[in-house]
């Protein structure tokens, strides 16, 4: 027996097209969306103190389901997609009234609830993992508070007859090991299962990064036509093994190379990878190219899950100030050099109280920072990009007002950006931490269309 | 014979929180034994001066022939606190490329 589980995003920003096709044309058994970063409950949450009439799921929801929602229905392909953010159950609403208009009816959607700990939070936390102190020091700053939820509740969910379930936060792995412990009945005890089944989540759930995406170095790592990647399917067997794959006709590659950059990305300890239900071993992985784009991935392992579970707590921390100006032709460099001076003397003089400050020169200097070679060229052109961090949106302005005085007050032939993009951002830190998952039920909440 | 890191293995970045980790997976086989005794944590740290301000944790997995550097203090305080461009230093891998392994000269033939 084998189910074919395919990518339908792997991050809210993800294009939309390849998800339709996996759906027309996959033959999938299930389809499953990642949608949300560290920090994308925090920002939902300040998104939904300021607007009131944001719903609190992912943004592109319509899109996305408008386009996969036929040939899922068509094919009898379920969906499994965190989508939810802070309101599965609008998402779910949501979903049942696309469903409606297309004239599709008895179709049954779960809504998982039950991640948001907001309220809660610093009496179910202790510790403060990065920095060993209490949760409690974060009291003022709490924007919200989620749990990692694990694949369990997605399974009760199906096991009720859900075709379609949205959840709120959950591991991402565990969005694509549900279908299987679903399917073949892995349970919390058979770590093993377990610890493949979110192994192949894992190289799964960020969709073409395993595909050719992210992967691209040209004449040394070529990949065909990526401008057209086609998203990962799973083919995965009841014996342990899968076999990674993508469309035929679909642009992007998948090998051993790619599959290897993936099963460590963002892993830390590759022989203790913690999620919600296993923990899993990568050091045991086979991976054998089959055929052109196919390679069987087999014996990941697993050790017991742990007794708790990952908790993201998201702060208020300050503002972020950014702008940018531009040089070019002869003397480029000389004049972004000056303006520098300029830009550091006039914060003085307007007392920016900023908890760090950076200038940097993009082509030179400004993504590899203080490890970049001595600038030994002279550039034809340099953009000048400032940022501060501060503890107020005042402060942050200054950034950019400064800037603003660079036009007219600066340097010779000194390019702007005018009318400017929005020049300040606030920043939400987010903290781990961990919570018994004794402490921790979900509700399932079941529509039908 | 001195090679750059970039003819002998692919690498990627990864990021949780203020840590990034970089894996660097060898080409070929015979590639993984001079990489693994020549790049140690201490060494990938030193090639990094200035951006990560953290410990450097290596893990390795001999049978895929690949290592893992865990670098704590890496992303300027955090994804969503750094002042990088690249804030989810998506782009730190592509430095170790530049760190030079000597390597048996009759391995010339199998560089990428």
């Amino acid at each position: 027996m084998t189910i074919r589980i395919g990518s339908g995003s792997a991050w809210w920003g993800d294009r939309i097209s390849p998800a339709k096709d996996n759906a027309d044309k996959g033959r999938l058994d299930y389809l499953c969306f990642e949608t949300m970063a560290e920090a994308t409950i925090s920002a939902a949450q300040v998104r939904k103190r300021r607007d009131p009439d944001f719903p609190g799921y992912d943004t592109w929801l319509d899109d996305r389901m408008k386009a996969v929602l036929p040939g899922c229905i068509e094919n009898k392909t379920k969906i499994i997609s965190n989508q939810g953010w802070i309101n599965p159950n609008g998402a779910a609403e949501r979903i049942i009234y696309w469903l409606r208009k297309m004239g599709i009816h008895g179709v049954k959607v779960a809504a998982i609830n039950g991640s948001l700990i907001t309220e809660d939070v610093l009496s179910l936390t202790d510790t403060i993992l990065e920095t060993g102190e209490r949760t409690h020091s974060l009291e003022d700053k709490i924007v919200s508070a989620e749990v990692y939820q694990g694949a369990e509740p997605v399974v009760q969910a199906l096991s009720k007859g859900a075709q379609i379930v949205v959840t709120g936060r959950i591991a991402d792995p565990s969005i694509f090991a549900a279908p299987m412990m679903f399917e073949y009945g892995w349970g919390a005890g058979d770590f093993m299962q377990l610890g493949l089944a979110n192994g192949i989540g894992h190289l799964m759930e960020c969709g073409a990064q395993v595909t050719g995406g992210y992967f691209a170095d040209p004449g040394l790592k070529d990949v065909p036509r990526p401008w057209d990647l086609g998203f990962p399917i799973a083919e995965v067997h009841k014996n342990g093994t899968a076999v990674i794959t993508k469309l035929e006709g679909t642009g992007g590659v998948v090998n051993a190379m790619t599959i290897k950059e993936q099963l460590l990305y963002e892993v830390h300890d590759p022989y203790n990878y913690i999620t919600p239900d296993v923990i899993v071993d990568f050091s045991t992985t086979c991976i054998e190219e089959i055929a052109e784009n196919r390679v069987m991935v087999s014996g990941i392992s697993g050790k017991p899950r742990t007794p708790t579970l990952k908790v993201s707590i998201g702060c208020e921390e300050g503002f972020i100030g950014e702008d940018m100006f531009f040089y070019a032709g002869e003397g480029a460099l000389k004049r972004a050099r000056l303006a520098e001076t300029i830009l550091r003397e006039r914060f003085k003089i307007v007392g920016l109280k900023a908890e760090e400050l950076r200038i940097d020169y993009l082509g030179l200097n400004a993504i590899h920072g203080d490890m970049t070679p001595e600038i030994k060229h002279e550039p034809y052109e340099v953009a000048v990009r400032v940022a501060a961090r501060t503890a107020t949106r005042e402060e942050a302005m200054k950034v950019g007002r400064e800037v603003d005085g660079m036009a007219v007050s600066g340097v010779g032939m000194t390019g702007k950006r005018v009318p400017h993009q929005d020049r300040t951002r606030e920043i939400i830190g987010v903290w781990s931490s961990l919570v018994d998952r004794d402490k921790i039920s979900p509700s399932i909440k079941l529509y039908e269309s | 014979m001195l090679i750059k890191l970039v003819q002998l293995a692919h690498c990627r970045s990864g990021d949780k929180g203020n840590t990034s980790n970089i894996s660097v997976i060898a080409y070929h086989p015979e590639f993984y034994a001079p990489i693994k005794n020549q790049l140690s944590a201490d060494e990938f740290k030193n090639f990094y001066s200035g951006v990560i301000k953290g410990n450097v944790t290596r893990y390795s997995l001999d049978e895929l022939q690949m290592l893992n550097f865990v670098c704590e203090g890496a992303l300027g305080g955090g994804v969503s606190r750094s002042l990088c461009l690249d804030n989810y230093g998506k782009s730190l891998s592509s430095r170790i490329l530049s760190f030079k392994i000597e390597i048996n000269d009759n391995l010339e033939k199998l560089l990428q």
